[in-house]
């Protein structure tokens, strides 16, 4: 009965090669309370620990099965590709170092822009992809941010971003600065224009993403536990030079500060989202029972456009 | 007079140093005269060559040399009836960042920037010009006071970086620069940033997001810190010397790049071995691209905010491949 529990056919086809790249494990053990799982069941309950409750890393083509609805995901700008504007080298080329991010990801880069529909709510989105280089901006994943919001300003359609990156990539210098003000500017726009943008901060987000997009959303939420911050927690530590205070820049410690909306769990996040959305687009409620939703979805299309 | 000495520096100040003493000396005899001209052109041409060979490493020592003049040595230079504007009207006031308003050329102007310390009793209360998000917050009240009252915004960067920590993270420092990065890039008025010393990374673009970035030429811009960014990419922060070449972070490397619009001479042999001079070449470069942006605007304040727009859109290098 949990929304979330998808058929395998649902996950597109990357996600299923990226699957292949998992450690063949049959058993994952947790890293927060090292209770033994089936892989396969963890996969199941979207790598939430099914003891203690631990969001465990989550490879971003399951990130994105588990967000939209099957068979809704198109995903954009796959042309685009980061040079070497610099050239750049410090133990190896930076180019090198982009294509073994390609071939331990699977991605092409940091960033996987498109569109697709959140609980039956047509969106712009898009996800960031820790494991390309920790998920760093450089200024592919600055124009795909952008894109992200100058294609919901052109479809009219609220915009969502899924965060958790290191910050700017240093192989683009003040190149990456800048695409902190490329992506703001984009996100004002939709401002300006009345179209909600959601905001969700995963573990971890920091520096230049921390400071640009990620906290600017008219609602953000975060994952249990999530660490986000300006600094990384090992930068504070030697500027102040004492210990950090336990559960120092994690969500709770957010939510206690002001700094975000609200803490979802991974099977609640998806649907308080659409919740939102509806809300803030004039979106008529979801009704909970299947039998119901026919008549629902007639008198959405009866309504007048937001 | 100097107090700090660069190495690179050394020759020059040294030679320097004896003219000075020869200058005592000297009775004012016809010989000592020409020996004393011939000895200040060797000095000149001592420093030119050494400051046209300056490596990138040179260069961010320079623009964090503690004799260089900062924010509100600049602005009492080029601006008059300075009175400063503080708080961020919620919870503090952050003395990191300067702001207010001031005259340039006549011309009411809202100002602010970065303020670091001339000593150690200065930067304790500066914070070394590391803001914490008060001072971002004070930031953003000066934008709006700006576009509320058509006044052109000038901003001058000088820091390290934003400030990491505890309480700047439970005030939302992430959030403060990144708000200060949407009010800029709708701000109804023009609006002009000079990095006149260290433009260090978020905390150094918070109040950066303008129509024009101007750098002046031994200013530094970078998305981390040499040394933070040897640490992390090379295992040792002593290899910060190479990380400063790798990541093109001088005034006109940032030229070439695309993102500074404009790179300001400074006086021979740097900002703090002749503050006028250098100053004087601001002004000129800030009152020309005032003026530029006047007559954008009297296109339409869209106008204005269609070419910021565009300015920072263009920001990257993106390839593309066939068929993906």
């Amino acid at each position: 009965m949990a929304w979330w529990r998808r058929k395998k056919e649902a996950l597109d086809k990357d996600s299923t090669q990226a699957k292949v790249s998992i450690p063949k494990g049959l058993w994952s053990k947790c890293e927060s309370c090292g209770e033994i799982t089936y892989t396969d069941e963890l996969i199941q309950n979207l790598r939430v620990c099914p003891v203690c409750g631990h969001h465990g890393t989550m490879p971003t083509a399951e990130r994105i099965a588990a967000t939209l609805d099957a068979g809704t995901w198109q995903e954009h700008d796959t042309e685009l590709r980061s040079g070497d504007p610099l050239g750049f080298f410090d133990s190896q080329h930076y180019k090198d170092r982009i294509e073994k991010a390609v071939r331990s990801s699977g991605a092409t880069e940091a960033f996987r822009s498109g569109v697709g529909d959140i609980d039956g709510v047509p969106v712009s989105i898009g996800f960031f992809a820790f494991e390309f280089m920790g998920g760093s901006m450089g200024s592919v994943v600055g124009e795909k941010v952008t894109r992200v919001f100058e294609r919901a300003l052109e479809l009219s359609r609220p915009a969502v971003v899924l965060s958790a990156s290191g910050g700017a990539r240093m192989q683009e210098g003040v190149l990456s600065l800048m695409q902190m003000a490329k992506t703001s500017a984009a996100r004002a726009r939709l401002r300006e224009r009345g179209l909600p943008y959601i905001s969700v901060v995963l573990h971890p987000t920091t520096g230049g993403v921390a400071a640009s997009f990620a906290t600017l959303g008219d609602i953000i939420f975060a994952e249990p536990k999530a660490l986000v911050g300006f600094a990384g927690p090992r930068v504070i530590q030697q500027t102040i030079g004492q210990e950090l205070p336990k559960g120092f820049q994690r969500a709770e410690f957010l939510l206690e500060h002001g700094i975000i909306d609200r803490i979802a769990s991974r099977h609640e996040l998806k649907e308080q989202i659409a919740t939102l959305l509806r809300m803030m687009t004039g979106l008529p409620a979801k009704a909970p029972p299947p039998e119901a939703a026919e008549a629902e979805a007639a008198s959405a299309e009866a309504s007048p456009a937001p | 007079m100097t107090s700090k000495v660069l190495e690179f520096e050394r020759p020059i100040v040294e030679l320097e140093g004896k003219i000075r003493e020869l200058k005592l000396l000297s009775s004012g005899s016809q010989e000592m005269a020409e020996e004393i001209e011939r000895l200040e052109e060797k000095a000149r041409q001592l420093q030119r060559e050494r400051f046209a060979a300056l490596t990138p490493w040179e260069q961010v020592q320079l623009a964090k040399h503690p004799d260089r003049p900062y924010t509100l040595d600049y602005l009492a230079e080029i601006a008059t009836e300075f009175l400063e504007l503080r708080g961020d009207r919620a919870y503090a006031d952050d003395p990191a960042i300067v702001a207010g308003m001031c005259r340039i050329g006549g011309r009411p102007v809202l100002t602010l920037g970065h303020q670091k310390g001339r000593n150690t009793k200065e930067n304790l209360f500066r914070n070394f010009g590391m803001a914490r998000p008060e001072g971002y917050r004070k930031a953003q009240r000066m934008f709006r006071m700006a576009e509320q009252f058509h006044l052109p915004l000038l901003a001058f960067i000088d820091t390290a970086g934003a400030y990491p920590g505890i309480g700047a993270e439970e005030r939302g420092q992430s959030e403060a620069i990144a708000t200060c990065l949407e009010v800029l890039s709708t701000l109804r008025v023009p609006t002009i940033s000079v990095v006149i010393g260290e433009g260090g990374s978020g905390g150094a673009l918070a109040i950066g997001l303008t129509d024009r970035i101007l750098m002046l030429e031994h200013a530094v811009y970078s998305v981390i810190s040499p040394r933070g960014c040897a640490s992390i990419l090379w295992k040792d922060p002593e290899a910060e010397q190479a990380a400063a070449t790798q990541l093109k972070l001088t005034a006109h490397d940032v030229h070439r790049l695309g993102i500074c619009d404009e790179v300001v001479p400074e006086a021979p042999g740097g900002a703090h071995r002749g503050l006028a001079s250098t100053a004087a070449n601001l002004r000129e470069a800030l009152q020309r691209h005032l003026g530029e942006l006047d007559g954008l605007l009297a296109r339409g304040t869209d106008a204005l905010l269609a070419a910021r727009y565009d300015k920072f859109r263009r920001i990257g290098h993106v390839e593309r491949v066939a068929g993906a």
